[in-house]
């Protein structure tokens, strides 16, 4: 398949957001934690590109820290959601019977609650720190994994080549691998992208609750929660994060499409 | 207002001139230069494959063409009005009021979410001035002449409460309710059983001639044309073959292709040889099969439905036995159980004397070795994201006698039979049915099966693909000598494969013999009816 416009911007905008996180790691121009209250609240100049927070501190050197913090977790997040919810999703549709009304029972009462609230839950028993969220929004998530992937599982295993597999005398297990799991990649796939601007967001919605990393460590969540008193007279730090969140989200998305329809021989 | 010319018998009702339809991006043509007549009252039958442009030449009659394709020359007249040129709220009042349409799937072509009796009226409602009442009448009287049973509360209910037949009847019902002077009837019995296609396509018949409609009846089964159709069109590649009476096409074809058409139906084999002094290789034995229905209240009991009732049955050593019987007789059922893919409520199967329902692992998977299912959906019986050779090859995995080596040789033997040699590495979006068709049998094969079931294999395909696919599967059969239990409502295909016929109505056998006294000297009533309803030539 031919590389297409889109997925070439989204591929270049996941690679600088990945590479800015790994950078941050190591480098960043400023010391995003060191405050200097003679430069609070200065507008963008040579010296400071994105300008400094009511603390005098680099907003360029937090946006580049909170990259690696926001990118980290939302990908164990969403890769724990996708995991879990897959394997959970597998076994109680294909398994049915008792095994798939218990797990769908403890599933839908996840589902009940919003996600956000029971995130803030689980982050009180955690703790709020990176790995409070991570497992907060892990379990969140994970619900809405198991319900598509459940659905796509129940339409599949009446499939003709599910039923050639059980003549052919293969395992349940073996069918349920290679026939029934490869073509759920298509509906996760297209779940996992979306999911990634959703705990992009409530990462950002818990941090600004103050229950998601504590300060001064910088996420793209919590710079823009400490912006809000000053979005009158210091637009750039809030519109810096914001613009992050939006443009990591299109680049995602962007490429998630042609994840989804490169894994498609359909589509190939 | 349009001037409609004087009727005189001669001048034709739909005249096609010349048309060419093409796709728009590529200019690629499928349809070129296509003229026919079809007057008043005339009964024509546009045949050919699937691909040679039939449904499209009809749809552009509607002005109804997929987005991307258009009708870009010629002319389309109607009572001597030019339809590419009628403005869209003239074609608005043509479709539904002049010509109506029934289409191939009764079970996606009635809206689910919506009463019947508001699917029927909507037409009504758009092209006439009657009330409500009146419409109601209407239907009710024209739901009493395609028979269906209770009118008043088939108005007040859902699709999914009739099966294909009835749904198929109501649909003709409400596109004939109208009076339209043209009728489009495209592969409106495909999807339905022998049965149910004669009750279906005489209805259509009867209505026809009681309003004088003229029919465009679009298959690819000639046994239809030969019966209902007076005069038919072949088209092949959207190209224009032959025209002319029916019967003079069927006996003296001009063309090779025609030809090549009416060679491909199914034909009686050779005389039969009676197979039951060999050895039985599977013996069923007084088996029933129930399904639940769902629950009707929260504390009574599902209600079971029998859909195999203590039922015979035994297969020799590489004989075919075909079953045959409308949809619901429970001949899927009886396959699927006797492969243990249902499961049965009592009974016996034995394969080679051993009782394999209550056998143990070590025998049941012996069974399940040398046992193979050919399904009908070559679409669905495929996994998307597996190459032919990999889908082939998947079966051997069981054979831990087989080396590397022995494996390869077999697959590319197996491939090279089904002629799949050089399409090993596709995928099977990339295949057409009848290569799909070969790639299900070729996996079915290629563990070299004492017995193989197949149901419905041929019913997805069209009349030439059908007829090399029953060829194949004959040829693999007298060079492996599997026995195989044939499911089919096709009596054609049946006559040309079977050995011995098993007719079942309602979960029993009814009758079984011989394939040539079946069908020379039918017993049963039922059988009687399956035999009078398939269409011959």
């Amino acid at each position: 398949m031919k590389l297409s416009a889109n997925a070439i911007i989204g591929g270049v905008i996941v690679a600088l957001v990945v590479t800015v996180a790994l950078v941050a790691i190591f480098w960043t121009p400023f010391n995003p934690l060191a405050l200097n209250m003679r430069l609070k609240l200065g507008a963008p100049d040579a010296a400071h590109w994105l300008g400094t927070d009511e603390f005098g501190r680099d907003v360029l050197s937090r946006l580049m820290a909170g990259a690696s913090t926001s990118a980290l977790v939302s990908i164990l997040t969403v890769g724990f959601a996708v995991i879990v919810g897959t394997i959970v999703g597998v076994v109680a549709g294909f398994v049915r019977g008792w095994t798939d009304r218990i797990l769908m029972t403890f599933n839908d009462t996840l589902l009940a609650f919003p996600g956000i609230l029971l995130a803030l839950g689980m982050m009180i028993v955690v703790g709020a720190n990176k790995w409070g969220i991570v497992l907060a929004l892990g379990f969140a998530y994970t619900p809405t994994v198991v319900r598509v992937v459940r659905g796509t599982v129940l339409s599949l295993r009446e499939r003709e080549y599910v039923e050639a597999s059980r003549m052919i005398g293969n395992s349940a297990a073996y069918t349920m691998f290679r026939h029934v799991l490869p073509n759920c990649v298509a509906p996760v796939a297209v779940l996992a992208t979306s999911m990634f601007g959703w705990v992009l967001l409530s990462e950002s919605a818990l941090s600004f609750l103050g229950l998601g990393v504590p300060p001064p460590a910088p996420t793209w969540g919590n710079m823009l929660a400490g912006a809000r008193p000053y979005i009158q007279t210091a637009v750039w730090l809030g519109v810096a994060p914001g613009l992050c969140i939006a443009l990591t989200l299109l680049g995602i998305n962007l490429l998630g499409d042609y994840v989804r329809d490169r894994l498609d021989p359909r589509m190939a | 207002m349009i001037m409609t010319p004087p009727y005189t018998p001669d001048t034709p009702f739909l005249s096609i001139r010349n048309m060419r339809i093409e796709v728009a991006r590529s200019g690629a043509p499928l349809i070129e230069d296509l003229s026919y007549d079809l007057h008043r009252g005339e009964f024509l039958a546009v045949v050919g494959e699937s691909g040679s442009g039939k449904t499209m030449a009809a749809r552009a009659i509607m002005r109804l063409l997929p987005a991307g394709i258009a009708c870009t020359r010629g002319e389309i007249l109607l009572d001597g009005e030019d339809l590419l040129k009628a403005s869209a709220p003239r074609m608005h009042a043509m479709r539904g009021g002049k010509i109506g349409m029934v289409f191939q799937e009764p079970m996606v072509s009635l809206n689910p979410a919506h009463r019947i009796g508001d699917q029927m009226s909507e037409g009504m409602r758009i092209h006439t001035k009657l009330t409500k009442a009146e419409i109601r009448q209407r239907c009710v009287e024209m739901l009493k002449r395609v028979q269906i049973r209770d009118p008043e509360h088939c108005l007040n209910a859902y699709p999914h409460e009739f099966s294909g037949g009835m749904r198929q009847r109501i649909m003709l019902a409400s596109v004939m309710m109208l009076r339209p002077k043209l009728l489009i009837a495209d592969e409106p019995t495909t999807a339905l059983d022998t049965l149910t296609q004669r009750e279906v396509l005489d209805l259509m018949v009867t209505l026809a001639r009681e309003e004088g409609t003229a029919v465009l009846l679009i298959t690819h089964n000639l046994g239809l044309v030969a019966r209902y159709a007076q005069r038919a069109i072949v088209l092949e590649k959207g190209r224009f073959v032959e025209t002319g009476d029916v019967h003079r096409i069927l006996r003296a074809p001009q063309t090779a292709y025609t030809r090549q058409l009416v060679e491909a139906l199914p034909k009686r084999g050779d005389a039969v040889v009676p197979t039951s002094n060999r050895n039985a290789i599977i013996q069923v034995r007084d088996l029933a099969v129930t399904y639940r229905g769902n629950r009707t209240g929260l504390f009574k009991p599902r209600p079971a439905y029998q859909a195999i009732d203590g039922l015979d049955l035994d297969i020799h050593e590489g004989e075919t036995v075909a079953v045959v019987g409308g949809s619901g007789s429970g001949k899927t059922t009886l396959g699927r159980a006797i492969l243990r893919l249902v499961p049965a409520a009592h009974g016996k199967i034995l394969y080679r004397g051993r009782d394999v329902l209550a056998g143990d692992r070590a025998s049941l998977h012996a069974f399940r070795m040398a046992c193979q299912l050919v399904f009908q959906d070559p679409h669905s019986s495929l996994n998307p994201r597996m190459r032919v050779r990999d889908i082939v090859a998947e079966p051997l995995r069981h054979c831990p006698m087989m080396n590397a080596q022995a494996r390869r040789q077999r697959i590319d033997e197996t491939l090279d039979e089904v002629s799949l040699g050089t399409l090993a590495s596709r995928f099977p979006h990339e295949l057409s049915g009848g290569q799909r068709q070969r790639v299900a049998i070729a996996r079915a094969l290629v563990r070299r099966p004492a017995f193989v079931v197949a149901d419905e294999p041929v019913s997805a395909l069209d009349m030439t693909i059908q007829a090399q696919v029953l060829k194949l599967f004959q040829t693999l059969q007298q060079r492996y000598g599997f026995a195989c239990l044939f499911i089919s409502h096709d009596l054609a295909a049946v006559e040309q494969i079977a050995d011995r016929v098993v007719v079942m109505e309602q979960g029993k056998i009814v009758e079984q013999g011989l394939r040539d006294e079946i069908y020379d000297r039918p017993q049963h009533a039922y059988t009687k009816s399956l035999l009078e309803a398939a269409p011959q030539i």
